[in-house]
Formats: C-alpha cells, structure tokens, sequence
C-alpha cells in the first residue's frame, strides 16, 4: 500500500506527521517512508540510521559534436523548451531546459546530438529496526524536480514493491505534487484551522479530486472551537481522520527535531486515527 | 525602480505575513507581486479586486485526431515518458504525463496528432484594499510552467511600477529551490530570506543560500519565530555571521500571526503588540540595504 502525505500550503506538518507516522508504526510492524519533497528534503533531519544505499540521479541531455554537424537548425526547430540554440557557427545547449525528451537527438539528420547523463541529484537510503528511510534531494541549481521524483518512485517500486510505503510529498498543486502522488492508494493532506491553510487545502482538494484520488485530511494545530478546516470537510464531506492541537510545546519539539508522538499525547492519538482508518498495522489496538 | 523578492526554502515559516506587512507599511512606495502562484495567498490579507483578469497560455499538450490516426504506434515508440496508451484500440494520450515536447506529432505520418497551447492559469493587475496595486496569478491545477507564470507576473509588476513611477516591487517567492524560485529570483536588487529556528528552517535556508550564491545575489535574513528556540536562533545568526547574510530582523513567535490570517488582516493592524513597530524598522531597514 502507498499513502502520499501532502498539503497545498508548505509548513502546515506534512514531514513532523510523515516521520511520526514511520516511527510509530515501526515500532512494530516493517515500513518505507520516502521523502519525495526533493527540493528541500527535512525528514531525514527527524531520523536517523545507518546508511544502506547511495545513488547519483541523472537525466539525459544532449551532447553536440562540433564535426558531425551540418548546421541545418532542426535541433532547434523541434526543441519545445528552448533548451537548444543553433548559432550559424555553435549549437548551445541549455542543459537545465531540457526535458530529455530525445527529438533534437533522434531527428538530427547527422547525428551530431547524442544524449549524455547530467547529474540532477542523490538517492540515499536508510536503515534502523523495522523503518527503512529513503531520501532524495535535488541538487542546487536544477530547476526540475519531477523527473528526480520519478526515479526515486522507480527506485522505491523495484527495492520495496509489497511494502507498506508512505511518501512525504512536495508543497504546492503543480506538476512536483502530480508526480508524486499520482501513483499512490491514498493521499492525506495536512493542514491548518487558518484562511491560508484552507484556500490552500480547497486547492489541494481540486487537484487531488482531478486526479481521483481517494482522500482525507489531519488537522494540525487543531481549535476546538470554530475550527473553518473542520467546518469545510463536514460540507464537503471529506473525512477527518485526525487532529492535532495547537501547542507551542509541539512547535518546540519540532524546532529541536524531535519526535512527538512518545511525548504528545495528542499526537499518539493522531496517529492511531489514521492506523485504524486506513487498516495499517501497527499503533494500540 | 528596485525590486525585493521574499523567499523562505521551507514553506510556513511566515513568509507571506511579512510581506503583506510590509506591504501595508510601505503602500505609499510599494507594488506587490504575489509570485508564490502555486499557493498565492496575499490576496487573503489584502483583499484584491482581481482586476484585469488574463488568460496565460504556456507550453502544450498533444492530441490524437482518432479518425486520422492510422494506429502505426510511431507516437508511442517516441515518447519518454509513457504517455501515449492504447485504450479500446484507439491511440490516446494521457494529459497528466505529457510533457509537452511535440516529438510524437512531428513523427506521425498522417499529422493526427497536434499540439494546442495550454491554458495554464489567469493573472490579475489588481487595486488592493490598501489602494495599492498587487498583480498576481491563479496556476491552473496540476499544471507545469509555473516557472513561467511567475516570471510573467514579474515582468508585469516591473513594467507597472516603471510606468507608475513606483520605486519599489515587492514579491512574494514561493517556497523550494526549483523552477518558480530561479524564475521569482530573475531581476532581483535584494533577497530578503525569512526562516525559522527550526532544524528544517535551518537546512533549507542553507539550501536556497546555496542558490543566492550561484546568482550573487545580496540578501538579509528575519529570523521569525526566534524565541521559539533560542539556541537554534543563535545557531541561524551564526551562519549568517559567517556566510556575510545581513540579519535584518528577529521577530517573536506571537499569536497575532495566526490572529491577522483569520481576521484577512496583516500583522501590523493589530493593536497591543511589538510587530508593527518591528515591520516598520525592517522596511526602513531593507531600504537602507538598497541604497549601499
């Protein structure tokens, strides 16, 4: 089973309820959590292990060979993305445009393009008891995370294929997100009792809806009165599968990179919520 | 005209309170420009008309004419990234997974396949309730070129204040360190970073510092939250020590953040607090910094 944990609006919990989660159930029962959120990845800064694996990931860009070429411009010409300029004398490539596709390579009729691997980041996986942690992280100056979070998906399918899997997924409603979650069995999206989180949530609900996904929401700093978020899953009917209440005691744990749920009485019951509502093992039964 | 771009790394560290606060201190000189377009939520604090509403049209999506299309499967032999499929024996191409390359309709041979632009969101030049103008943008969902809605909004906010004669364009960056935040970060005069003493806030200041760096950008930092935890505060002013960030500001962790949201108020209309007076040393300030 994969469980993409998401949000609209960054900060509202998606990696202190992703790690919580992890940990928890593996206190008993064997989990994956991967952080796909590759741009700036934090669930690693909450766990710890020892290191089982580490892979450079690379995507393909074109290469140009000054001799073979003819100059005729079709690179150019069949490039969507303005990643490649045919100059009368030079062809430059613009190698963090580029969507490697293959067309300026395959339609060049001399051959003079040949796709090469450019390094877009690093996979690492970790290992301690029951939880096997797995992180990517997009390195500095690349601009596209999908295809880094596509790979690590790949990566996950091949190493992990019958476990229980939970993806700590990228803010936002754009193609990071799409990518992300597209594949999953069920997304929870994290939020807050506040204007920003719900605007942000009704975004995240249209998108996940688009996608037909099966969705529910958690609460972070839950109020126990007059709560919109509650209000607008109870019109809309989208489960609660848990609240979290507004604390400054969570805050500080989460500031110094602790867990909460041995702690956080609150945060315990949280996470049996969602244990019981989506048929996970583990928690207090 | 100068252009100030806020940005964070890590989402929710109070990014868009500031600047709407500053907005608010500054809305005799200030033109605001919401570039978090993934999650735009300035006008929740500030209350736009949405005027002038534009479609933007960016990038495509190929689509099979199913009478023309001869099954010869050339597309789908094409295309990286498995989003042509056969479904009842007909060609179709999956929207979600197109990339938009065009590669599959430049290789069919009966030209079945074309290549429309897509609609990608709307952007609005907007009078704020502050009288002030704010231009932003509504992104499509799901849908890519974000980077390329941000740096329109930009250039529009740009073109404005320079006809206006408006000496400032503030603009609200979104979180990360891929495209939207290279796009947001075009053009910039300074960067203001906002973070927390969080593990997280640290980390990811880290990163998008990395980025400023490889664009030699000169930037300052406010520490929101710094009370929170103030051996992790210290930790924050010693990175900026080393690495030569201004520190511009340490704001407290204060209910009123979460108290402005809820009332679409920005944190310096609130009565009884430090904030405001705090927001009005930090525009001073940020300005200082412009005039080095």
């Amino acid at each position: 089973m994969k469980i993409a944990i998401a949000s609209g609006k960054g900060g509202t919990g998606k990696t202190t309820l992703s790690t919580n989660l992890a940990a928890y159930i593996a206190q008993t029962h064997p989990v994956v959590l991967a952080d796909l959120d590759v741009e700036e990845p934090n669930s690693g800064l909450f766990l710890s292990g020892s290191p089982i694996a580490t892979e450079d990931k690379f995507k393909m860009v074109p290469s140009w060979d000054a001799e073979k070429c003819i100059h005729c411009g079709n690179c150019q010409k069949v490039c969507n993305f303005n990643a490649i300029i045919s100059l009368p004398k030079i062809v430059m490539v613009f190698e963090k445009l580029c969507h490697s596709c293959y067309a300026c390579a395959e339609l060049c009729p001399a051959k003079a393009l040949t796709m090469v691997p450019e390094k877009i980041g690093t996979l690492k996986a970790y290992k301690q008891g029951n939880l096997h942690f797995v992180e990517s992280r997009l390195d500095i100056g690349q601009e596209m995370a999908v295809p880094l979070i596509g790979q690590t998906e790949s990566w996950l399918n091949d190493h992990f294929p019958d476990a229980l899997l939970l993806l700590d997924s990228p803010p936002g409603t754009s193609c990071p997100v799409i990518e992300a979650t597209k594949d999953v069995d069920f997304v929870i999206l994290v939020t807050e009792p506040t204007p920003f989180g719900l605007h942000d949530l009704t975004l995240a609900v249209e998108t996940m809806t688009t996608l037909k996904k099966e969705f529910g929401v958690v609460i972070n700093r839950h109020r126990e009165t007059g709560d919109i978020v509650e209000q607008y899953c109870e019109q809309n009917d989208i489960p609660v599968l848990a609240c979290i209440a507004d604390s400054r005691l969570v805050a500080e744990l989460y500031s110094q990179g602790k867990m909460m749920y041995k702690s956080v009485p609150d945060m315990q019951q949280a996470l049996d919520n969602i244990i019981r509502f989506l048929h996970l093992p583990g928690g207090r039964q | 005209m100068k252009e100030i771009v806020v940005i964070s790394g890590k989402g929710g560290t109070g990014k868009t309170s500031i600047t709407a606060a500053l907005t608010y201190v500054g809305r005799g000189e200030i033109l605001a420009a919401d570039c978090d377009v993934d999650a735009a939520d300035m006008h929740l604090l500030l209350a736009p008309d949405f005027g002038k509403p534009t479609d933007f049209y960016s990038g495509v999506i190929a689509k099979i004419d199913t009478e023309a299309c001869i099954s010869c499967g050339k597309c789908k032999a094409v295309c990286r990234f498995d989003a042509i499929s056969i479904i009842d024996d007909k060609y179709v191409v999956s929207p979600l997974d197109c990339e938009g390359c065009g590669y599959c309709a430049r290789v069919c041979p009966r030209d079945a396949i074309t290549t429309p632009e897509q609609n990608v969101g709307q952007w609005f030049i907007s009078t704020t309730r502050l009288q002030n103008q704010l231009v932003h943008a509504r992104l499509g969902i799901g849908t890519e070129n974000s980077g390329k809605l941000v740096a329109k909004v930009k250039a529009e906010a740009r073109s404005l204040a320079i006809e206006k004669d408006i000496p400032y364009v503030l603009v609200d960056g979104s979180p990360g360190i891929g495209c939207p935040v290279i796009s947001s970060l075009s053009g910039a005069d300074y960067v203001v970073l906002v973070t927390e003493p969080t593990v997280s806030g640290l980390h990811d200041m880290r990163r998008v510092h990395q980025l400023l760096k490889q664009f030699n950008l000169p930037c300052g930092c406010v520490i929101n939250k710094a009370d929170l935890n103030p051996e992790f505060s210290r930790k924050i002013e010693g990175f900026l020590q080393d690495e030569n960030i201004d520190l511009l500001a340490r704001m407290p962790y204060h209910p009123d953040f979460t108290e402005a949201i809820t009332q679409g108020k920005t944190i310096v209309e609130l009565d009884g607090s430090e904030l405001p007076e705090k927001i009005e040393i930090l525009w001073n300030t940020i300005k200082s910094k412009l005039e080095e």
